[in-house]
């Protein structure tokens, strides 16, 4: 299976691979160039693969019709605080229950993990109950402290302590002897050693934050509030009909800088995910 | 990794007077402080929340009308007579079983190729993870947009001379839409954690295999499924609870129709919780996708014991 194909086989793979490819790579590139016509040939038939006019004052109508850049800040810094502040306390926890040693420490490390169990679909009702009490609602405080502190971060927690766990334990040892703190042992030497968990778990994180939906519609009731996901589905007119060629716009412009990023630094981005965590 | 350096085996018990701060004192309380941020915050945002779950199902709430009053099981006879309820048990299952069987078989198969040693295999590797980072709802809308009656992929069904559905209004190709959609959009990480898994398996027992004659097909089979079933077991259960919480592409896509079709349980909450003011209703509806998800959890590490052959 993993020696050499034949020439016929390579033939036949690149061939299927080709083609499976077609679903995974034509939405975005139809996003792009729908996004970039003009609305008449939009749904012009022969399809345009490639567009033949340009339109771009498209893109300043998303602007027009919602707050964009604010939307686009929102979501933006959600990401980031979701993104520093699960990496910060995943990791510490996951540090403490894959190294130290102390009482409790399963049955604790069993109460974290029922978080994996109960995503936060199950709790969104009393979630909004609570924030409404706390005057949260309508404010970005639940769509930061849920993340960093609900089902996702116990995940983080899990892939942050299989990584310590299969740290060698010898450097910190003999940091140990030499009478270094915990705080110590793990700002300077653990940390360090953990950047690729460390990576993967920030990926993942930004992207859950990024991509999340049920909140925000729950949680956010005013545009200058809202986050991108939110507000791609805000674009439509008087009847609720989608404006596909602004809502493309828009779409393209919350997908693409993501994706160039993913692009420029993909080789860390997926062996970051494949040789971390998940592996028993 | 980094290399050891030895120590010196010294031992710190032979000290003349314990202090009272003690190395494993001292150690238990850097412990607790460090697991304290994440402890408060599951007690506060999930264990608390998911008693006061359990609470307010016992009570009819309506928001609107300022409403709190303790109904018992009511909420969950209601639940027994919902005449939608079966459906929506019937979408969620349709999708979430339809979702894990493709996206599992679709990541294994890309895994496989993707494992080839072939020159430019990395920009397929990349291009086939890239929907992956895509904004979620900006992936739903383009398909939605390419998926409407005079959509892009009827244009090009009809260049080809065919006629497609109008996919996102008819009930059994809505459903398969859907889940198409979601496939496309997260296979690529399960697809990595197999060729990562794949990359793990000894190349000498492909080789002893080729040798006897086996063939590539039953290798697969003997060889390769066996030793790569820990990750499929682990992806399985990722791939089934993820499949439970599909919330935004059903909303864009969809929203539920038509009729009821592709109302899976999380977006029947919502409507009842969030559009319809039933926030009791919605917590009994919360109750019943805690208990699917536990039960469902508990069988895939049961099973476990059966079906992973090989443990790292």
């Amino acid at each position: 299976m993993n020696g050499e194909l034949s020439p016929r086989m390579k033939v036949v793979v690149y061939g299927l691979m080709s083609v499976l490819l077609i679903p995974f790579v034509f939405p975005t590139w139809w996003m792009v160039t729908s996004s970039i016509k003009p609305i008449s040939d939009i749904f012009a038939f022969p399809p345009e693969i490639v567009p033949s006019r340009l339109d771009l004052s498209t893109y300043a109508k998303v602007f027009e019709l919602q707050p964009f850049a604010q939307q686009y800040w929102n979501s933006a810094y959600i990401a980031a605080v979701v993104t520093v502040g699960t990496m910060l306390f995943s990791s510490m926890a996951g540090y403490a229950f894959a190294r130290i040693r102390f009482p409790f420490a399963n049955t604790l490390f069993m109460i974290v993990l029922l978080g994996l169990l109960i995503p936060s679909e199950v709790t969104i009702v009393p979630l909004f109950r609570i924030f409404l009490s706390w005057g949260m609602v309508n404010t970005h405080w639940p769509l930061i402290l849920v993340p960093i502190f609900g089902a996702p971060s116990v995940f983080a927690t899990f892939v942050m302590r299989q990584y310590f766990i299969a740290l060698p334990v010898e450097l910190e040892e003999a940091a140990r002897v030499d009478g270094l703190g915990r705080f110590k042992i793990f700002r300077t030497i653990a940390l360090p050693l953990a950047r690729p968990a460390l990576g993967a778990v920030g990926i993942f994180t930004f992207l859950h934050s990024w991509n999340l939906y049920l909140e925000p519609i729950v949680f956010l009731s005013s545009p200058e509030k809202f986050t991108l996901p939110q507000a791609l589905t805000q674009f439509t007119d008087a009847y609720g009909g989608a404006m596909w060629n602004i809502q493309l716009a828009a779409a393209t412009m919350t997908a693409i800088p993501v994706l160039i990023v993913f692009i420029v630094a993909q080789k860390q981005f997926i062996e970051g995910l494949a040789h971390t965590g998940l592996k028993g | 990794m980094a290399p050891a350096t030895s120590p010196t085996g010294s031992d710190h018990t032979g000290s003349r007077r314990r202090p009272f701060w003690t190395m494993e004192r001292r150690d238990a309380l850097a412990g607790y402080l460090f697991i304290a941020p994440q402890l408060i915050g599951i007690t506060i945002f999930v264990l608390i929340p998911l008693c006061l779950v359990f609470w307010f199902s016992l009570h009819e709430w309506n928001v609107l009308a300022a409403r709190f009053t303790y109904t018992g099981a009511a909420n969950y006879k209601a639940l027994l007579s919902d005449p939608g309820l079966g459906e929506v048990f019937g979408a969620t299952a349709i999708f979430s079983l339809g979702l894990v069987v493709l996206n599992m078989s679709l990541a294994l198969l890309l895994a496989v190729l993707l494992s080839q040693k072939l020159t430019g295999i990395t920009v397929f590797r990349t291009l086939f993870f890239s929907p992956v980072v895509v904004s979620l709802v900006a992936w739903t809308i383009v398909w939605s947009f390419l998926l409407q009656k005079n959509g892009g992929l009827n244009a090009i069904l009809q260049v080809f001379g065919l006629e497609g559905s109008n996919w996102l209004r008819d009930p059994t190709t809505a459903m398969i839409s859907v889940i198409v959609v979601q496939v496309f959009k997260n296979v690529g990480l399960n697809m990595i954690l197999f060729l990562a898994a794949l990359q793990g398996v000894p190349k000498e027992l492909y080789e002893a295999a080729r040798v006897d004659g086996v063939s590539p097909f039953k290798q697969f089979r003997r060889i390769t499924v066996p030793l790569i079933s820990p990750t499929i077991l682990l992806t399985s259960i990722i791939t089934i609870v993820g499949s439970l919480q599909v919330f935004a592409q059903i909303a864009v896509l969809t929203q539920g129709g038509p009729g009821m079709s592709t109302t899976v349980l999380v977006y029947y909450l919502y409507q009842q919780a969030f559009q319809f003011h039933r926030f009791g209703y919605g917590s009994t509806l919360s109750i019943v996708l805690f208990v699917i998800v536990a039960v469902l959890t508990f069988v895939q590490w049961q099973m476990r014991k059966r079906i992973v052959f090989y443990e790292r």
